[in-house]
């Protein structure tokens, strides 16, 4: 027997205290929905895991109401201090239910366990931690002196990280003071639900936190409600587009996350044995299935035989297969739907001339699966260096000077992320200070942290989440009138246009 | 007949344990009634020399911690204060002859600070710190770093909430600290000591000594390994000449504060503790 | 032979790799610009390179694998001024029956000892000593005044050959940290090749030396990269961690990076190269952690007794221990091991 094949080293689901079919989380309650139930499947087996409700237009009206009324009844009169100390309990909650979470969230999406147990859920408890100590520091998030919440926040999440975007919407909004409403992805509602039940544990007031299962159809409902006040998503920038044109000239205020085709830049200084870490954290952390995922790799030309060369016997090492080992490198892909699109791109690629290669691996007979790819001799023209494909698939590209690599990076309506490897780091600084990406890595990749901004550029998006630049997206400034107009009884709005026809006069 | 009771015996906190004074001498605490309570550790200049030492050897620890980190043990230390929170109560009571609900309000109180003192751990950097916009091809950041050990002399007038409102800011930034609690109220000091040790603070972050200020402070204020002196307590004492004395080794130096306000929760108690620093970096493509 | 230190242009020893690789030129300033050019290590990189590979998860038939193929890969030691050839005969008994209860446990490659303990270990492990038995247990010497390393060329070599004559298998020697910090390459590869004479015996045949880089000392993972690759080209078998008396001593990170180095040496020359951690493993649960690193960075096989040894002492009756729980379904505890 040869060590390498590890012997299985399952995680135990015993651990999960399912129910068989879950309802909308609505004002503190699990209620059925009107829409049509559907059922929620392990992607890496095609197992049914559990029946979800589907959230009509009727439930969304009643989950924005629930909000808007725990908004103007309780949470908008509660100190800052008692709303951190009900995000500090859900950290602290989310600490102690981390192996079930974890768990779950790689039964409903088919990352491999190392992930969800060491990435995802740490840093789900991370963010509500963050952002529970800012609810009573709002002074100081840069709006100026006691800056108000927006009211009622929509907030559609992706596929891809369930619970860890349920925390990046949810922790921000509720320590500015905000309630919200928030619609998982189809695929992958499980630890949504999980996290309601987390937030019962909590005793969060009824309807400050409401979850509704859906699909695209509950996602549009919810966001073009009339009495919401903020729309936050995370997903394609086709549906971001959407969402753009559907918010224009309403008071809704909208931040936007969408997809990327981040450059990751080796120069040929770089620490060379980390740098092919980071590109296979950058392309296959998560089976690709990552917006900041660094799915083009421009190496200098000098070097890139070597680093090939180097990757794919890094790749051999790296294995496929059920989710709940622990030995599992790469997982399953999330749906039929993204694999299908996953194998009609990388046919183009090779179609276009590019040269394919994979390690070998053996293929599960059931669930969604795709061996991670490179596309070597990738040119810039080539749809595959272009069009985000979201799996396991890298696209090798060269340059010869750094002016080149930066050209090239940047030539794209994306701009999410981006890597730099060097040893020099006058060069890591200036590449940085020239690439239109929201984060940039430099000698590493993939990291995130609440307290550092994440958000893009371009086509990927506006908005920042993580940090205190996250904040903003959830506080307009309080107004502070002049003493005369407030004795006027004035109002906020008209103050400065009235100042101002004073002052000309 | 009532069952004979256990009384606790009160020692200083320092390094992680709980010795007694070098000095081996203890004085009398008495409730407000003039009652005896306990005999408190009457800490020495020995037992400050002994507290610096420990305090600065767990500087490195403490500062090198990840800033969440700290926020999460300082964090974890309100749990278990609240946890406690009737014994704090009851031995208010005892000590000052205020009321339950007096008492209650006050440990309410110093367990919302200390909440809120955590809070910043992980994000007051981002307030107080800045990329800095230099004219010439530089990258340029300042950041706060911790200024090293502190020296409280503690508010003397209540048992826990001046002394929880002049210890926590101080440990946000990761210095460690050697506090003299208040002469006539010292045992939730203690008690909080207590707290400390089963939470995740290391040893010698907090070193904590009872005793009289007026013997103590002196020998903090002129000792040369302290780098910042909080005399938010010391108003009763000759005040003056133990600023006189830090200024031999340019300690920083909070002056002495008075009344119900006397050390409000603020960020400018963080940012105090703190020196900034300034790194620059050359940028260039070629 | 005689050691000039100061000139830049003084030509090495030829050391047959060096040659091969640097070409005729062998100088100081050569040798230098080599080791300088090398790819830079970024640390928080390799470190969690090798936390991740700390995560896999070792278990049931693999775990059995692994524990037996971990004491198949010790070198059992014992290296104390208090050392008698009591306590050396202690050793090699147990080296010869690690676990008395299971007679089928396998036996650690070899004892390693003090070079003048050599003569008590060849005695005490008799017919199964490696020089006379196939897959026996191999003696392994400390030489070049170990642990600092501090004295003259001559007495180095003394030491060495002294050892090699007593019977040893194989030599540990330290590389001279003092000269490699202030820059004297040079001199710490004509060491090396000196050492490597020194382990030759009347019939031709070489002792095995292993290089101990003492990478506590070396400090900086770029000078561990360079080391190990200067004891390679001078000629050593294996590149070893640490003498186990300074703190760090082995490390997953460290070790990591030195079986990166042979992994390389071997695609540029087609030549396999030995790493030996050494120092500071005392936990089964850590050793599996190393045999994952070896397996998943220089390959699998590595997992042999010429190319990997742990240098330990308690580690081998932590792995028995693991072993009875694996047998019998309980946990045990220390009466039920022997001391050595």
């Amino acid at each position: 027997m040869s060590f390498l094949e590890y012997a299985p080293a399952p995680e135990s689901r015993s651990i999960l205290n399912l129910r068989d079919q879950y309802g909308l989380f609505i004002d503190g309650e699990f209620v059925d929905g009107d829409g049509t139930p559907f059922q929620t499947i392990s992607p890496a087996t095609e197992e049914r895991i559990a029946t979800i409700a589907t959230a009509g237009t009727a439930d969304v009206d009643k989950a924005v109401a629930a909000a808007r009324g725990a908004y103007e009844r309780t949470w908008s009169r509660m100190s800052g201090s008692d709303r951190g100390k009900y995000l500090f309990r859900i950290a602290r909650l989310v600490q102690e239910r981390a192996r079930e979470l974890a768990v779950a969230e790689s039964l409903d999406n088919g990352k491999p366990i190392k992930e969800s147990r060491d990435v995802d859920v740490p840093l789900v408890a991370a963010w509500f931690f963050y952002y529970a100590g800012w609810a009573d520091k709002l002074d100081h998030a840069g709006l100026g002196p006691a800056p108000r919440a927006l009211g009622v926040a929509a907030q559609v999440i992706p596929w891809n990280f369930p619970l860890l975007m349920l925390a990046w919407k949810i922790a921000p909004a509720l320590a500015a003071g905000n309630t919200v409403v928030l619609k998982p992805a189809e695929t992958t509602p499980l630890t949504a639900l999980l996290f309601a039940e987390i937030v019962q544990q909590a005793g969060l007031p009824a309807g400050v936190v409401n979850i509704l299962t859906g699909a695209g159809e509950t996602g549009r409902d919810l966001v073009n409600h009339p009495d919401v006040n903020k729309v936050a998503f995370t997903g394609s920038t086709a549906v971001g587009r959407e969402i753009a044109r559907s918010v224009a000239g309403t008071d809704k205020k909208l931040t936007l996350e969408l997809g990327g085709k981040a450059a990751n830049i080796v120069f040929d200084d770089a620490p060379i044995d980390q740098a092919v870490e980071g590109i296979v954290n950058g392309i296959f952390f998560n089976q690709g299935h990552v917006c900041c995922a660094g799915s083009r790799l421009l190496v200098q030309e000098s070097i890139h035989d070597e680093v090939v060369d180097r990757l794919k016997t890094r790749l051999s090492t790296l294995r496929m297969g059920d989710p709940l080992d622990k030995n599992t490198d790469i997982g399953a892909i999330n749906s039929a739907e993204q694999l299908q699109r996953i194998r009609e791109l990388s046919d183009i690629g090779e179609a276009e001339g590019a040269e394919r290669w994979s390690p070998a691996c053996e293929i599960p007979e059931n669930g969604f699966w795709f061996p991670p790819t490179l596309f070597d001799n990738v040119s810039t023209s080539h749809r595959i260096a272009r069009e985000e494909i979201f799996g396991p698939v890298l696209s090798i590209l060269t340059f010869r000077t750094p002016a080149e690599a930066i050209a090239k990076a940047n030539n794209t309506p994306y701009g999410l992320s981006a890597g730099i490897w060097s040893d020099k780091g006058s060069r890591i600084l200036a590449v940085a200070d020239k690439l239109r990406a929201g984060v940039v890595w430099a000698n590493t990749f993939n990291r995130f942290d609440p307290a550092s901004p994440f958000g893009g550029y371009k086509e990927s998006g506006y908005g920042r989440e993580g940090g205190r630049h996250g904040l903003g997206a959830y506080l307009k400034p309080g107004r502070e009138l002049p003493a005369a107009l407030r004795a006027s009884g004035a109002d906020s709005t008209a103050s400065v246009t009235k100042a101002r026809k004073g002052a000309a006069k | 007949m009532s069952r004979l009771t256990v009384p606790k015996t009160y020692k200083l906190y320092i390094g992680g344990k709980f010795p007694r004074s070098e000095s081996g001498r203890t004085y009398e605490v008495v409730s407000s009634t003039g009652a005896f309570l306990a005999n408190a550790a009457k800490g020495s200049r020995k037992d400050a020399r002994d507290a610096v030492v420990a305090a600065r050897s767990a500087l490195n620890g403490w500062a090198g911690a990840t800033a969440y980190n700290r926020g999460q043990v300082l964090y974890r230390i309100a749990e278990l204060l609240e946890g406690r929170r009737a014994q704090f109560v009851d031995e208010i009571v005892q000590a000052e002859g205020v009321s339950v609900a007096t008492a209650g309000a006050q440990v309410d109180e110093a367990i919302d600070r200390w909440v809120w003192y955590a809070g910043w751990a992980d994000k007051f950097a981002q307030v107080v710190g800045n990329a800095n916009p230099v004219a010439g091809p530089y990258f340029n950041i300042s950041v706060p770093e911790p200024t090293g050990v502190v020296a409280i002399v503690a508010p003397q007038a209540d048992s826990l909430l001046g002394f929880v409102s002049a210890v926590a800011p101080a440990l946000v930034a990761g210095n460690t600290v050697v506090v003299v609690a208040s002469e006539r109220f010292p045992l939730s000091a203690i008690s909080l000591s207590e707290v400390l040790a089963t939470s995740d603070v290391p040893g010698g972050v907090v070193n904590i000594l009872t005793g009289s200020p007026a013997e103590i402070a002196p020998w903090l204020a002129s000792h040369a390994d302290v780098n910042a002196l909080d005399l938010v307590g010391a108003g009763d004492l000759e005040w003056v000449d133990l600023q006189i004395a830090a200024a031999d080794t340019l300690k920083r130096v909070l002056q002495p504060e008075n009344g119900r306000d006397a050390a409000a929760p603020s960020l400018d108690r963080i940012s105090f503790f703190t020196e900034t620093k300034t790194v620059w970096h050359t940028k260039s493509l070629i | 032979m005689t050691i000039e230190t100061t000139s830049p242009v003084r030509t090495l020893a030829p050391a047959a790799r060096a040659v091969e690789v640097l070409g005729g030129d062998l100088t100081e300033a050569s040798l230098r610009r080599y080791l300088n050019g090398i790819p830079g290590v970024d640390a928080v990189g390799l470190e969690q390179r090798a936390a991740g590979l700390g995560t896999r998860s070792i278990k049931t038939t693999s775990k059995a694998w692994a524990l037996d193929k971990i004491i198949e890969l010790i070198d059992l030691t014992t290296l104390e001024g208090a050392d008698t050839p009591g306590k050396v005969r202690s050793l090699a008994a147990k080296a010869l029956t690690p676990d008395p209860s299971d007679l089928s446990t396998p036996r650690p490659a070899a004892v390693c000892v003090y070079g003048d303990m050599v003569p008590y270990a060849v005695e005490a492990l008799g017919a199964s000593h490696a020089a006379r038995l196939p897959g026996g247990v191999n003696v392994a010497a400390v030489a070049t005044a170990f642990p600092s390393g501090r004295a003259s060329l001559a007495v180095k070599l003394a030491d060495t050959a002294d050892a090699v004559a007593a019977g040893a298998d194989e030599i540990d020697m330290v590389i001279d940290r003092g000269a490699f910090l202030s820059g004297r390459f040079g001199l710490v590869f004509d060491e090396i090749v000196a050492v490597k004479e020194a382990c030759r015996r009347a019939d031709g045949s070489y002792a095995h030396l292993k290089v101990i880089l003492e990478t506590g000392e070396l400090n900086t993972y770029d000078n561990v990269r360079r080391a190990s690759w200067l004891a390679i080209l001078a000629g050593g078998d294996f590149i070893k961690t640490s003498t186990g008396k300074v703190a760090p001593a082995a490390t997953l990170p460290v070790t990591l990076l030195m079986l990166e180095v042979v992994r390389d040496w071997h695609k540029l020359t087609g030549e396999r190269i030995g790493v030996k951690p050494a120092g500071g493993i005392r936990s089964s649960k850590d050793a599996i952690k190393y045999l994952v690193t070896v397996a998943e960075t220089a390959g699998e096989e590595w997992l042999q007794p010429h190319l990997f040894r742990f240098g330990a002492s308690s580690l081998l009756n932590d792995v028995l221990l693991q072993r009875q729980k694996l047998k019998t379904g309980h946990y045990s505890g220390a009466d039920y091991v022997t001391i050595d």
